[in-house]
C-alpha cells in the first residue's frame, strides 16, 4: 500500500457528494480551469464582496482527487480575503510539491492537508492543484489590477 | 529450457517470469503495462553489459581490432533484424533510436520528396501521435490533406473504407499494424495494395505488433516499417526503420554529420551507402547488442508459444473483466482479435483514479490518452484504462486486477 491513503473516506464523500458543486447565481469571477491531458475540467465561480470571499462554487467534471480537491478548497477560501485565499493556494502547493511538510505549517490548509500524500503520486499533483490553480490565476488577476 | 504448448495455454505455471530480473525480484508487483515498454529478460541486460565489458569501442571508424568486432557486433544485429522482418537484405535496416524517430525521418523525407499541394496522406484515426503528427506536420509544409481511415463498430478498416480513402490524390499511407488501444490488428495487406493501385506508398508502425505477432514484411506487402527495441525487450533507446533499398536510396539523409558521408570538402559533401547514410554519430551499439539478444529471447521462446501464451492472457482477461457488471470494454467484441492490449473503463470512476488506487495494490496499468488523442475524441470518451500483457504474465496477475478493480468500485460505490 503505497498511495491508496489518498482516498480517505474523506476525500470519497467530498467526491460523491460535493457541497460546493452547484451553479452560482451572481458571481463576481468566473475562471474555467482545465487538464487537456486529463480531461479535467472546472469552472470555478466566486463571489467577492467588500474585500470577502462571500461564496466559492464550483462546476465541471473530473477524476475523484480534481474534483474533491476543488470542494474541500472552495470550503476553506469562503469567508477569506482574496490575499489570504493566496496565502493559503501557495502553501497547498507546496505541499503538494513536497517543500513543505510539517504538520504545524500545513495546519492552515485545514481539511486540504489531507491530500499530503498527492506530494507522492507526480502524475496526479496536476488533479489535485487544478481547483487551487484555477482560483489563484483568478485572484491573482484581479489584485494586480 | 524447451518451451512447450503446455507453457503457453496454463496460465497457471509461469516459466518465463524468472526469465526478467525486475520481475523475479518484484514478486509482489503485477505488471500490466507492456504495451508502453516491456520488461527486459537478463539475456538483454547481459549483452548490453558485455558491450562494454568486453568489445567497447566506436564502432565503424578504428582501424583496430576492438573497434572491428564492436562493428561486426552491430552489423550481426543489423542481419538478425533483417531476418526477424522478413527484409531482403541486411542493407535495408537503419538503426534509430525507436519507432517515433523512425516515423519522423519517413514523414520528414518523404514528404519532401513526395508532396505537393492538393495531395492526400492517408492515416486511421488509430494512430498513436507518433504515426500522425509527423504527417500533420508533413501536410503542412507541404499544403497537402490528412485523410482518416476510420474503423466500423467492430474496430475493423472495412475494404469500403479503404477504396473510399485511398484514391488518386493519395501519395503516402502509413498505419499501424496494430492499435495500442483497440489492440485490433489491421489488414496491412489490404491497405498496401490500395496504396500501391493508386501508385501511393504503404508504411507501417509496427510499435505494437513487432513484439507479439511474427511480422513478415513482404507478406504485409509494405514499403517501410518501423518499430521500437523497449516494447520488444530490447533496451530503450534503440528502434528499427526498415524501408526497401530503393526508397532508402532516393531518400535524402535526415540528421548529417559522423559516420553517414563517403567525403565532404568545404562546400558539399557525399553520402555512405544505406543504412550508413541515416545513421549519423555514433550510435548506442550496446543497445543494438541488447536488441539482437532481445530476438534470440524470442526465438528461443518461439513465435508460437509467445502468440499462444499471450492470446491465453487476452482472453482469460476479457472473460474475467466482462463478468464484472462495472467494467466497460472497449475494443473488438472478439478476445481473439485483440492483439496483448485489452482496455476498459470503471463505470463513472476517471482512469487515473482507477490506475492510482491499483498502483495501491502494486497493479500496474496504464490510464489516460495513450498518445491517440484523436481516437479517444471520436469515440467520445475522454482517457481510459489498459492492460497490456506479455509472455511473462500469468493468470495471478488476472486475478489480482479483477480483485483491484472490485476494490475501486467498492472504495466509489461503498
Amino acid at each position: 500500500m503505497t498511495n491508496a491513503n489518498v482516498y480517505t473516506a474523506a476525500l470519497m464523500e467530498h467526491n460523491a457528494h460535493p457541497d460546493y458543486k452547484y451553479e452560482m447565481d451572481d458571481p463576481t469571477h468566473v475562471h474555467q480551469g482545465v487538464n487537456p491531458s486529463c480531461g479535467d475540467d472546472i469552472t470555478l465561480s466566486l463571489r467577492v464582496e467588500d474585500g470577502i470571499i462571500d461564496e466559492a462554487a464550483f462546476q465541471g467534471s473530473g477524476c475523484a482527487v480534481s474534483q474533491a480537491s476543488a470542494d474541500i478548497m472552495a470550503d476553506i477560501i469562503t469567508d477569506k480575503t482574496p490575499e489570504e485565499a493566496l496565502e493559503l493556494g501557495k502553501l497547498f502547493l507546496a505541499m503538494i510539491r513536497g517543500e513543505v511538510t510539517s504538520e504545524e505549517e500545513l495546519a492552515p490548509l485545514g481539511e486540504a492537508a489531507q491530500l499530503q500524500g498527492i506530494s507522492r503520486m507526480p502524475a496526479r499533483v496536476k488533479c489535485a492543484e487544478l481547483g487551487w490553480r484555477t482560483a489563484m490565476t483568478m485572484l491573482a488577476d484581479d489584485l494586480s489590477k | 529450457m524447451v518451451y512447450t504448448q503446455r507453457m503457453a495455454n496454463d496460465l497457471a505455471i509461469n516459466p518465463f517470469k524468472q526469465d526478467f530480473p525486475l520481475l523475479a525480484g518484484n514478486p509482489q508487483l503485477t505488471f500490466l503495462d507492456s504495451a508502453a515498454t516491456a520488461q527486459r529478460p537478463a539475456g538483454v541486460l547481459d549483452a548490453q553489459r558485455a558491450f562494454y565489458e568486453t568489445m567497447n569501442s566506436n564502432p565503424l571508424r578504428g582501424l583496430y581490432r576492438l573497434s572491428v568486432e564492436a562493428t561486426q557486433a552491430i552489423e550481426q544485429v543489423r542481419g538478425k533484424v533483417a531476418r526477424f522482418i522478413g527484409a531482403s537484405s541486411a542493407e535495408e535496416i537503419v538503426f534509430t533510436r525507436n519507432a517515433s524517430e523512425s516515423l519522423n525521418i519517413l514523414a520528414r523525407q518523404l514528404g519532401e520528396m513526395l508532396l505537393q499541394p492538393g495531395d492526400e496522406v492517408c492515416i486511421s484515426i488509430m494512430e498513436h501521435h507518433s504515426n500522425l503528427i509527423p504527417w500533420q506536420e508533413a501536410c503542412r509544409r507541404a499544403g497537402a490533406t490528412l485523410v482518416y481511415l476510420r474503423p466500423n463498430d467492430d474496430c475493423k478498416i472495412t475494404p469500403d473504407e479503404i477504396a473510399a480513402k485511398i484514391g488518386p490524390r493519395t501519395k503516402i499511407v502509413s498505419i499501424t499494424q496494430v492499435s495500442n488501444v483497440l489492440g485490433v490488428e489491421n489488414d496491412v495487406r489490404a491497405i498496401a495494395d490500395a496504396a500501391h493501385a493508386v501508385g501511393a506508398l504503404c508504411l507501417v508502425d509496427g510499435a505494437q505488433s513487432a513484439p507479439h505477432i511474427k511480422v513478415d514484411v513482404r507478406e504485409l506487402g509494405c514499403d517501410a516499417f518501423v518499430f521500437s527495441g523497449h516494447k520488444l525487450f530490447a533496451p530503450m533507446g534503440v528502434g528499427v526503420l526498415w524501408a526497401r533499398a530503393e526508397l532508402l536510396e532516393q531518400m535524402p539523409p535526415f540528421l548529417t554529420g559522423g559516420e553517414m558521408i563517403d567525403w565532404v570538402t568545404e562546400t558539399e559533401a557525399g553520402w555512405a551507402p544505406v543504412p550508413q547514410k541515416f545513421e549519423a554519430g555514433t550510435q548506442d551499439a550496446a543497445g543494438i547488442a541488447g536488441l539482437g539478444a532481445a530476438i534470440d529471447y524470442i526465438e528461443k521462446v518461439g513465435h508460437e508459444v509467445l502468440e499462444q501464451r499471450e492470446r491465453a492472457l487476452v482472453a482469460e482477461c476479457t472473460r474475467r473483466l466482462a463478468e464484472l457488471p462495472f467494467i466497460r470494454l472497449i475494443g473488438p467484441a472478439k478476445p481473439e482479435d485483440h492483439v496483448a492490449v485489452v482496455s476498459f473503463n470503471v463505470c463513472s470512476v476517471h482512469p487515473h483514479d482507477v490506475a492510482s488506487i491499483l498502483d495501491g495494490h502494486d497493479v500496474a496499468i496504464r490510464a489516460g490518452h495513450h498518445c491517440a488523442q484523436p481516437l479517444l475524441a471520436w469515440m467520445g470518451i475522454a482517457s481510459c484504462c489498459r492492460a497490456s500483457f506479455a509472455l511473462y504474465n500469468d493468470s495471478s496477475d488476472i486475478d489480482r486486477l479483477v480483485a483491484g478493480l472490485q476494490e475501486v468500485w467498492n472504495l466509489f460505490n461503498g
